[in-house]
């Protein structure tokens, strides 16, 4: 791998010199646990320990879960609750894997703003963040398939009203869904392949996190002050960074703790505070639970999907326009991809030069008013489509594509950036002091 | 038998795409049967019809049936309910065909909606044409339907009116077999 210079694994004994030189494994591995990363990063960056972390729990729990779960329409939902009140244990695993896509979602979301605020996105890093938007959308569908599987009324339901999504595209939406559903509506057919489908993903998913970490690791982390690492020498480079090992593995472990202390009692003590009772009712198709949601990670992305009805003004030029073929429900579904389509073009969109968005005055505030936004749709998505919810969602809708479309491009040339630091060791100096003792060289910290 | 020869590099081209093309039309031909499994089997398809007894059907009522995996509503309308989407202007409805498999494509009158001539009897599929969620009876705006999902209102015909679903609720096949059962497909 390229990236900063620094010194690579030299196997010493015989051994590991008749291994490396069959397999590099050993190297590869010093290497990767080695890598030099910008030393002032922050709390911010701890976010892919915790993600790569709650991966490994949900596969675990998941195999172990599959030992008891059978994918049959009539055996799924009493199986679930065998595991809840016979399988040895069941219901803590059960509650983990559950809780653990909140966990899962709650760190994409810190992750994806990190990267958004601190400007990780842009080169040269649009790749890793393209391909962190591919396993976000993976994570999306196996999280909707996952909750599928229990076949409560949500998970029905649920599922009439995703699939019924790529029934909104225009002349061949009616035969996708057939395709999806394996019928002409939701039943076993759906319920068996979704189980296959939620086995597999992760597995994808764990190689893109491969793939993820090889590409920033060519081209070094980001940090807080977006400047990069020197790499005129090694020496310049070890001035800018530490190794992963020891040193940020035991930060992010200590990090990893705390946030896993907070997730134990919310398994141990309120572990259905983040689902619906209504998937304790099993799956009816002749009635639809009466307040229809998702779960809470993809409600930001629901209420977009609500926002676009038949009287919006956008809605009624673009209908005209494509000849009624887009009509406000497929302009809709259109809207709620689109939403993370542009997320997505970010690097392209954003024409600032200046990478971090602690330099930069006025991005500072549309950045914290998108997160705003972000918070406003979520808690509007579980509201009921009316008057003055849906006003709200039209506007907080509007606000995500402005940000993307306008905003950044805009900023990056309208902005004045405030003066950014000359390397990463002066910022970290400036906080801590030059090395050997910040506290007697740095009165003024 | 130089490199450069006209005739040779014709050969040659022609035997690396006759190649490729083999290639991509192999290839489709295996991925397509893994794609199809998915498409409905035939056990799936061979739901067909079902009769419904209708008889204790009170006006002002309505059954639900499962059919091909999909509800149906049954609904026995009083005189209000058939006068009210009787009065209804055809021009002033959001999806103006009847969406009706009986009859193809004819205005969405309530006369081209009800099974009988009287306009007695509703039936439709329970399936909210935005996402497929299913509507609740005597419920809405307009005294017919509501979509709890996304809040779809239909009125006492099951014609779209206000809210987010583009289409009237389909009528499916159906017939009188006598006085008291209705055929479903």
């Amino acid at each position: 791998m390229g990236g900063i210079p620094h010194d690579h694994y030299e196997p010493k004994s015989k051994a590991t010199k008749a291994i490396n030189s069959r397999l590099p494994i050993i190297g590869l591995l010093h290497d990767t646990l080695m890598i030099p990363t910008p030393k002032n990063l922050n709390w911010m960056w701890i976010w892919g320990i915790v993600l790569t972390f709650t991966l490994a729990l949900q596969i675990i729990t998941g195999i172990v879960l599959v030992m008891h779960y059978v994918p049959h329409v009539d055996m799924a939902f009493d199986s679930v609750e065998h595991i809840m009140r016979d399988v040895n244990g069941g219901h803590m695993i059960r509650y983990f894997h559950m809780n653990g896509a909140s966990l899962f979602f709650v760190a994409v979301y810190a992750h994806i703003f990190r990267g958004l605020y601190y400007g990780s996105y842009k080169a040269p890093r649009e790749i890793t963040w393209i391909i962190g938007m591919l396993i976000y959308i993976l994570m999306m569908g196996a999280g909707f398939m996952g909750y599928v599987l229990p076949w409560g009324q949500m998970s029905f339901h649920g599922t009439a009203v995703i699939t019924g999504l790529f029934g909104a595209i225009p002349f061949v939406g009616e035969s996708l869904q057939t395709l999806l559903l394996g019928a002409g509506a939701v039943g076993q057919p759906a319920l068996n392949r979704f189980f296959s489908l939620h086995y597999l993903l992760p597995f994808i998913i764990a190689g893109l996190v491969i793939v993820h970490i090889w590409a920033f690791h060519t081209t070094g982390n980001n940090n807080p002050t977006g400047v990069e690492v020197r790499r005129t020498s090694k020496e310049d480079a070890a001035k800018d960074t530490l190794p992963f090992w020891p040193y940020f593995v035991i930060k992010d472990l200590f990090a990893l703790a705390i946030i896993l202390a907070v997730f134990m009692a919310v398994v141990g003590f309120m572990p259905n505070y983040l689902g619906h009772p209504d998937n304790y009712i099993p799956a009816n198709a002749l009635a639809t639970p009466a307040h229809i949601v998702p779960e809470w990670y993809f409600l930001p992305f629901y209420a977009i999907l609500r926002a676009f009805t038949a009287d919006v003004w956008i809605v009624q030029i673009v209908n005209f326009l494509s000849f009624g073929i887009i009509d406000a429900k497929f302009f809709g579904v259109l809207a709620m991809f689109g939403a993370i389509v542009v997320m997505g073009l970010a690097p392209w969109l954003d024409t600032s030069s200046v990478r971090s968005g602690r330099y930069r005055p006025m991005f500072k505030w549309w950045f914290a008013l998108l997160v705003i936004d972000f918070i406003v749709l979520m808690w509007v998505g579980a509201r009921p489509a009316e008057y003055p919810y849906d006003l709200i969602s039209l506007l907080g809708a509007t606000y995500w594509f402005a940000y993307f479309l306008i905003i950044l491009p805009v900023l990056g040339v309208i902005e004045k950036p405030l003066p950014q630091p000359a390397t990463i060791e002066d910022d970290f100096n400036a906080h801590y002091g030059p090395k050997d003792g910040g506290s007697a060289t740095t009165p003024a910290e | 038998m130089s490199q450069t020869d006209d005739h040779q590099g014709t050969r040659r081209d022609f035997i690396y795409y006759a190649t490729a093309g083999a290639g991509a039309v192999v290839t489709g031909a295996a991925v397509w049967p893994l794609i199809n499994q998915m498409n409905p089997s035939a056990d799936v398809l061979a739901l067909a019809s079902i009769r419904v007894d209708i008889s204790a059907v009170d006006p002002g009522t309505q059954i639900t049936v499962l059919w091909q995996g999909k509800p149906v509503f049954i609904r026995n309308r009083t005189e209000e309910e058939i006068a009210e989407a009787r009065a209804v202007d055809i021009d002033s409805l959001p999806d103006a065909d009847a969406n009706n498999e009986n009859l193809g494509a004819v205005p969405a009158t309530d006369e081209n909606r009800s099974l009988d001539a009287d306009g007695k009897w509703l039936v439709q599929m329970g399936v909210c044409t935005h996402l497929g969620c299913v509507p609740l009876g005597d419920e809405g705006d307009f005294g017919g339907w509501f979509c709890p999902c996304h809040g779809s209102h239909y009125d006492t015909a099951g014609r779209i009116r206000k809210g987010p679903a583009p289409r009237n609720l389909p009528v499916p096949v159906a017939s009188f077999v006598d006085e008291t059962t209705i055929q479903l497909g």
